[in-house]
């Protein structure tokens, strides 16, 4: 500690250069933190994919539907606890850029398949008893400025027409990660005026034991085999990281970015503590002669270092937290938009890295430096 | 007492036999110093006057341990520093060793306070410790109202006085002065070279200095003239000057 004078001192004879430095490691967290949190969006799904629900689709596509009465048949495999099932609606609410996720879903079985989602028991009550009912995640209604017994108009695209919601109650998510921009409606309500009866649009399916799961999903598509809608079962998280993989390979694309801006920061911030020992050499010579180890030197310079990428670091991953705190800035593509606690240890570590990387020739050559030698050229 | 034939008494501060140092440069090898003995016992004054590549700096930096001879032996308070490691040697200088160069190097983003500090960090002393030797010896250079200015504040004469100040807070063993007044103007020059003086008189300080000023070498018990790498003569102070 009585060596911070000496650093910060150092640190801050060209305040722009050392202000610039900082703001170069802050930039470069900035937007790994936001890399981070848009990767986590994609692949939280999949993160977070309960590990014993499986999801039944139409062999053929998503978009293909299934029958009701796969239901029952599904109930009755071994090893299958519950079943639900879902639609996707794909309604329009006042415009086509207030996006949200719509589903019809199976009231009966949905609370106890999805248990990280709460809704109050007064609340499902009057849900299960309105046949117009809804129920809305906290962030779609907090985003829509929605409450409990708001009437909601949504226009059908898939299922044309007008239609009219009544909005019974609130989900919430367990976790900070969960999903709570969903909309939630009747099965039995969609049926009533869909052209084609009697069928859903997938089928998720809770086993009793986990490790099982893959069995399980070869028996249901067995069971289905040879019918006019065989089913292709996967488990949840395979479902979800297939929906992943559609929209391109995001994890490569993040890694690609974060790789080139924090080569870049080493190179900037490797050539600015090069420069700076560079001018500073009879001063570090004069430290040598009073008695400052070899060892010291390079600690110096390396500490040196340290402190413009924690600071730069952290101003940086602040930035992000606080970009994130704002929710989901795309209303609804990336529902699970937050930084989380291990990206930014992982961001602060990066920047350390670099910190460290950046300083080991100036280190090295501060070390080096012959005291004769740095006081004539002086 | 100071003497150069290599006779001096076992218990001199500094005893210096032999010394060589050569450097090479491309296929020549120049010859700094050749043979050189020295002796001085604690509290000695010495300056050393010489041409240009006389190797009087080349001597200063042997003597301080930041240079390594090419052959013979220095010796300090009879420990032997030529054989010692290079961390050994660093932390020697801490303790033993007082410099004072011509061109002050302070560091500028510290004040004065925190630049005669310096040494001080090496040590196990206490801030409060600390704060207190900074003081005294910055009231004994006459800047303890200007502790708190940074080297760009202070005049070239008073930068000096604190390159002293830094030199002495930690109680060397001896003091090594390269040109102390060269870059100073007359005055300034006379007003550095009492407080040398002072230190030498009222402090019992060991001091060795090179310089090119006749005027300031009399301010010495002693000068030795070197050239060519050897001593070629002694000239001692002449009583009451």
């Amino acid at each position: 500690m009585k060596f911070l004078p000496l650093i910060i001192a150092n640190l801050f004879r060209k305040k722009i250069r050392t202000t610039l430095t900082i703001g170069s490691f802050a930039v470069a967290l900035f937007l790994f933190g936001v890399l981070a949190v848009v990767r986590g969006a994609f692949s939280q799904g999949v993160e977070i994919a309960g590990t014993d629900r499986l999801v039944v689709i139409n062999k053929v596509s998503l978009i293909q539907p299934l029958p009701l009465s796969y239901g029952d048949r599904l109930s009755r495999i071994k090893g299958i606890k519950q079943v639900t099932h879902d639609n996707w609606f794909g309604g329009v609410y006042q415009d086509e850029k207030n996006f949200f996720p719509q589903f019809a879903i199976d009231v009966e079985n949905q609370r106890a398949m999805y248990p990280e989602f709460t809704v109050s028991d007064n609340e499902w009550k009057t849900f299960a008893g309105d046949r117009q009912g809804a129920i809305a995640g906290e962030s779609l209604a907090s985003r829509f400025g929605w409450k409990v017994g708001d009437r909601i108009p949504i226009k059908g695209t898939i299922y044309p027409g007008a239609w009219e919601f009544n909005l019974d109650g609130i989900y919430h998510g367990k976790r900070a990660q969960d999903d709570t921009t969903q909309f939630w409606f009747h099965w039995d309500f969609l049926e009533e005026r869909a052209f084609q009866k009697g069928n859903v649009g997938w089928y998720v399916v809770r086993v009793n034991n986990p490790d099982l799961s893959v069995r399980i999903a070869k028996t249901i598509d067995q069971e289905f085999a040879n019918s006019p809608f065989e089913t292709k079962t996967d488990t949840e998280k395979a479902f979800a990281s297939s929906f992943v993989k559609q929209m391109g390979n995001i994890e490569f694309l993040i890694l690609t970015i974060g790789g080139v801006v924090f080569f870049t920061l080493l190179l900037v911030t490797g050539n600015t503590i090069a420069t700076s020992v560079r001018e500073r050499v009879s001063e570090l010579a004069v430290l040598k002669a009073l008695g400052f180890s070899d060892r010291f030197m390079l600690m110096l310079v390396m500490e040196e270092s340290l402190l413009v990428a924690l600071v730069g670091g952290g101003l940086g991953m602040l930035f992000a937290k606080l970009f994130t705190l704002g929710g989901d800035p795309t209303h609804g593509i990336l529902p699970y938009f937050y930084l989380p606690v291990p990206a930014i240890i992982a961001g602060m570590s990066l920047a350390l890295c670099v910190g460290v990387v950046a300083a080991i020739l100036p280190a090295l050559f501060a070390m080096r430096l012959r005291v004769v030698d740095a006081i004539r050229r002086a | 007492m100071v003497r150069v034939d290599g006779t001096g008494m076992s218990d001199s501060l500094i005893c210096v036999r032999g010394l060589d140092k050569k450097y090479t440069r491309g296929s020549e090898e120049i010859h700094v110093l050749q043979g050189l003995n020295l002796d001085v016992d604690r509290g000695d004054f010495v300056a050393f006057m010489g041409p240009s590549g006389s190797g009087k700096t080349t001597l200063l930096n042997l003597l301080g341990g930041l240079d390594v001879p090419s052959a013979g032996t220095i010796s300090v308070d009879r420990d032997e520093i030529t054989h010692m490691s290079s961390s050994k040697l660093t932390a020697w200088r801490a303790r033993h060793v007082g410099f004072v160069f011509q061109m002050y190097n302070l560091i500028p983003v510290l004040t004065a306070y925190q630049n005669v500090e310096l040494p001080l960090l090496l040590t196990k002393l206490s801030k409060a410790d600390r704060k207190r030797h900074v003081e005294t010896v910055l009231a004994v250079v006459g800047l303890a109202d200007r502790m708190h200015h940074y080297p760009r504040q202070l005049s070239g004469g008073q930068e000096q006085r604190v390159t002293i100040a830094r030199a002495i807070v930690s109680d060397p063993t001896f003091l090594l002065c390269d040109e102390p007044t060269g870059d100073l103007d007359r005055k300034a020059a006379d007003e550095i070279m009492d407080l040398i003086g002072r230190l030498v008189q009222e402090y019992g300080k060991t001091v060795l200095m090179v310089t090119h000023d006749p005027a300031v070498a009399q301010r010495a018990q002693m000068t030795l003239h070197l050239e060519k790498g050897s001593l070629v003569g002694a000239t001692e102070k002449a009583v009451g000057k």
